[in-house]
């Protein structure tokens, strides 16, 4: 393993860091470039605290290592756009300990990105990789639907 | 720009009047520490007790002590200041207190926030409105009946004049603090932010990601540590090879901790901490460790074996902790029934693991800490450090999760330790696999009830027993009982009026760390009486509730009197919180109204129900499943919760959505195992938590009361497991005693 320089582009930003490729998107967010809002959880894939965006789509940032996203978009909590499921989220109030909460909106956000107007069994399925310890999954559930409502009207 | 700023004590100038556990006087050097940084745009304000500070702009800044774990409490607590203040929400400033003991405790479990400092939280709120008006009679040069305060400002009641809180704050702060006796509460029905569903303080940050957890502290010149802790309880390094962890890129050390000797208490586990430059290559560096382990009494610890030796022994006599009339000496066959119970141990699985920094310096220690016991974590690590407990300084982050385990300060104890040695500021961060294998365990348990029925078809007697190593094991050794405290926990304390009734405890020797996880030993012990009341309703042909009804007998507040047992009743009088019968019954009627409305079920479904008292709430469970060709689906769960007045309705409301969650988790897919004393899971893909998919529809039926405050965050989860087996068996005419069912159904 060697360090290198990367080049890392993160809510349309550039970061140039020095860091061992394989290091995992996650911990050079969190520990290098200092955005915090992605989470540890599991570190295996499991628990979808750390879901990032890799060019749009879902990833987990525990698993998915700093040359796997060379010259690709990478967003974060702190940059995505989704003032609609926020406005929904802070509506149903579901936050508890909140710890899990960006996790859950990234893979909710994804899945409106690509389907406005879920179906329950396409929640189920889009948000079964985040775990909320909290138990806040029926008001996820509901946020989401709302979304997918207003989707739907609009 | 990432790094955590170290906030100052608000403004030294002020003066600063203080009037904590010790009650008046003077004192400089308050902590209404915030990690919240608009704390530190603030100069120019007046602290007006320990817990409430107003700026000359006119913004209130409101002191939480305790910790913010998901429960709401940034919320609760500052809404009841506001109110008894008159404070306009919208200039509220939460700011989150340091480890202090003039708050009183801190320590945020038991449920007791709100029931332990609402009372003196009212105080707080209305001594300051008290001063604030007095500055303002004075000012105004006329009686102090003549003014009243209201939305953050004062009003004359004749001239309609006005000063707002900011205006009048400096003045206010130099008055001499009112007697708490002298100065008047309001009536319940003039709150204008106690009952209200406030949405949650940290909400935006929280959805922005800019929430700070413990995880998420950063410090300049930080070093980052992970550690390699003895795999049984009792062992220590035999030896270490860390060559190829020092090659590891960014690995800076490695260090060996020392294993602590007696009781595990709140000490740090040893081991060997690898430091690095990230967490990443901490993780990395510590993987490459070779280590080997001595041997450790706990070696042999196979919860298997453990298990059924706890089984057979609750099959025979144990120590009697509660009697009522004379002891049954027969039991005849046909009118006797009796079934034995098991909980595996659990871990608490919080999303965010146990994680500290710590920066120990000349001056002392700072930590930051995801404690939800500020006051230990300084106590803990003044003693590890050898420190005066004044030197350690506590900020207590966002906590993710914490359910119990963040009670413990024991990862507190390792950064303190690690910084030391290093002499910069170090983070220890856990990973997944170190929270689920270095828990404090919810202890393994087994339970025996028989009951006899009469000749009316009503049972006469009942005979429980209950075992599982105690808590008091993790702080001294030669435990072997369970302690008074833990059979309060939901097995002694069910107020059932038979002729006959005797429980008993028997020995159990702890072989790990064993901790209180939320609602603690009501787990185990709803899950025997919740069980077995229903086992009693089929077999008498009733309905489970009706059966509840005549054994918990008529109305009445019972005190237990002359059953060699002495209530501790969660640290309350039983006066200010009795156990009711009355409030058992008002939620039985309530559930039964409730399933009354409900749909005819399918086949393959089933409803089941249990009640249960902890925390001194009364919470009422029902719970709809389906089990289609051994496939569980939990289609419904309704709860109905009595927890006095509450504060914020909406966080009850949450709160008791995720017991229901936690308690069908436990039910449906929790086990911890141990085999050669080492435990066996070690992620999610083997210590599973309920997902969205499995969650079913959840209604929460608020039960109004006029009861002081009780607690909330621990009294959803008790009668969860048993509604839930005694809908299996509605549905399916299968019983099923021993947690968790994913060994046996597919959930």
């Amino acid at each position: 393993m060697t360090i290198s320089t990367q080049t890392l582009l993160v809510n349309g930003k550039n970061f140039t860091i020095n860091a061992d490729p394989n290091m995992p998107v996650l911990w050079a967010l969190r520990d290098i470039i200092g955005l915090s809002g992605t989470k540890f959880g599991c570190g295996s894939g499991l628990c979808g605290a750390c879901t990032i965006h890799v060019d749009g789509a879902p990833m987990r940032g525990c698993l998915t290592s700093l040359k796997q996203v060379v010259g690709k978009q990478v967003t974060t909590i702190e940059g995505v756009e989704a003032a609609q499921l926020r406005a929904k989220w802070a509506e149903y109030n579901v936050p508890q300990c909140g710890y899990c909460q960006a996790g859950q909106i990234m893979s909710a956000a994804a899945l409106l990105a690509t389907t406005p107007t879920p179906t329950d069994g396409q929640i189920d399925e889009a948000m079964a990789g985040n775990i909320c310890r909290c138990g806040t999954y029926p008001r996820i559930k509901a946020a989401i639907k709302a979304a997918a409502t207003e989707n739907a009207e609009a | 720009m990432t790094t955590f700023t170290a906030v100052e004590n608000i403004s030294r100038r002020d003066v600063l009047k203080l009037f904590g556990a010790a009650g008046g006087g003077l004192a400089l050097g308050a902590t209404g520490l915030a990690w919240s940084p608009m704390a530190l745009a603030q100069d120019n304000q007046a602290m007006m007790n320990l817990f409430i500070a107003i700026g000359e702009d006119n913004k209130v800044y409101l002191t939480c002590h305790r910790s913010e774990m998901g429960q709401g409490i940034r919320t609760g607590i500052p809404q009841i200041l506001a109110d008894e203040l008159e404070a306009d929400w919208d200039n509220v400033v939460v700011i989150q207190g340091l480890a202090d003991k003039r708050y009183g405790s801190q320590n945020t479990d038991g449920s007791r926030s709100i029931r332990k400092h609402y009372t003196r939280m009212r105080q707080m709120g209305a001594v300051a409105r008290t001063m604030l008006e007095q500055t303002a009679a004075a000012k105004w040069q006329v009686p102090v009946s003549e003014v009243y305060a209201k939305s953050s400002k004062v009003f004359h009641k004749s001239s309609n004049k006005s000063l707002t809180f900011g205006e009048l704050a400096l003045d206010a702060g130099k008055q001499t603090v009112p007697a708490i006796e002298s100065v008047r509460l309001k009536s319940d029905s003039d709150f204008t932010h106690i009952g209200q569903s406030k949405t949650i303080v940290d909400m935006q940050d929280m959805l922005n990601g800019k929430a700070i957890y413990g995880y998420d502290i950063k410090l300049d010149g930080m070093v980052y540590a992970s550690i390699s802790r003895p795999p049984v309880l009792g062992s220590d390094v035999a030896s270490l090879d860390d060559t190829e962890a020092r090659k590891v890129v960014g690995v800076i050390d490695v260090i060996q901790l020392p294993v602590p000797k007696g009781a595990p208490l709140f000490q740090a586990l040893g081991g060997v901490a690898v430091i690095a430059t990230n967490t990443w290559s901490a993780m990395q560096g510590r993987k490459a460790l070779k280590l080997t382990w001595t041997a450790s009494v706990n070696d042999r610890h196979d919860t298997d074996k453990y298990m059924a030796e706890l089984v057979a022994k609750v099959k025979t006599p144990g120590k009697v902790m509660r009697q009522l009339g004379d002891s049954v000496q027969k039991w005849p066959k046909e009118s006797t029934l009796n079934a034995v119970y098991t909980v595996p141990y659990l871990t608490h699985a919080m999303m965010e693991p146990p994680v500290a920094t710590a920066n120990v310096t000349a001056q002392g220690c700072e930590l930051w800490s995801s404690t939800q016991t500020p006051q230990s974590t300084q106590q803990t690590v003044a003693a590890a450090l050898g420190l005066q407990e004044d030197n350690v300084k506590v900020n207590v982050t966002l906590l993710g999760g914490g359910f119990g385990r963040k009670s413990k300060p024991d990862f507190s104890v390792e950064a303190a330790m690690l910084s030391q040695r290093l002499n910069k500021p170090v983070k220890v961060s856990w990973t997944r696999e170190d929270e689920i294998q270095h828990g404090y365990y919810h202890a393994i348990s087994a339970q025996f009830y028989q009951a006899k029925f009469d000749g009316n078809n009503k049972v006469d007697a009942l005979l429980a027993r209950t075992g599982f190593p105690s808590i008091s094991s993790t702080f001294a050794e030669g435990v072997e009982m369970p302690s008074a405290g833990e059979l309060d926990l939901g097995f002694t304390d069910v107020p059932l009026a038979l002729p006959q009734i005797r429980l008993e405890a028997v020995k159990a020797v702890a072989r790990t760390r064993i901790g209180w996880m939320r609602s603690v030993c009501n787990i185990q012990h709803a899950f025997g009486i919740g069980s077995f009341v229903d086992e009693l309703a089929v077999k008498a042909q009733k309905p489970c509730i009706q059966m509840w009804r005549e054994m918990l007998g008529a109305p009445r507040k019972e005190t237990f009197a002359d059953q060699g047992f002495s209530y501790g009743n969660y640290g309350e009088e039983l006066a200010d919180h009795p156990v009711d019968v009355a409030r058992y019954h008002h939620l039985l009627d309530v559930m039964e109204a409730s399933l009354a409305k409900q749909p005819k079920v399918a086949k393959n479904q089933g409803w089941g129900f249990a009640i249960h008292r902890s925390f001194v709430s009364y919470v009422a469970v029902a719970t709809l499943v389906e089990v289609v060709d051994n496939k569980l689906q939990v289609l419904k769960s309704i709860a109905a919760i009595d927890a006095g007045l509450v504060v914020n309705p909406d966080r009850v409301k949450s709160q008791t959505e995720g017991a229901i969650i936690f308690g069908l988790t436990l039910a449906m897919m929790g086990e911890i195992s141990f085999k050669d004393g080492k435990v066996t899971q070690s992620n999610f893909h083997d210590y599973p938590l309920l997902r969205l998919p499995q969650c079913p529809d959840i209604e929460v039926i608020l039960v109004e009361s006029n009861a002081k405050p009780a607690g909330v965050g621990e009294p959803g989860v008790p009668p969860v497991a048993p509604s839930l087996t005694n809908a299996i068996f509605a549905a399916t005419g299968v019983r099923y005693r021993d947690l968790p069912l994913n060994k046996v159904l597919s959930v």
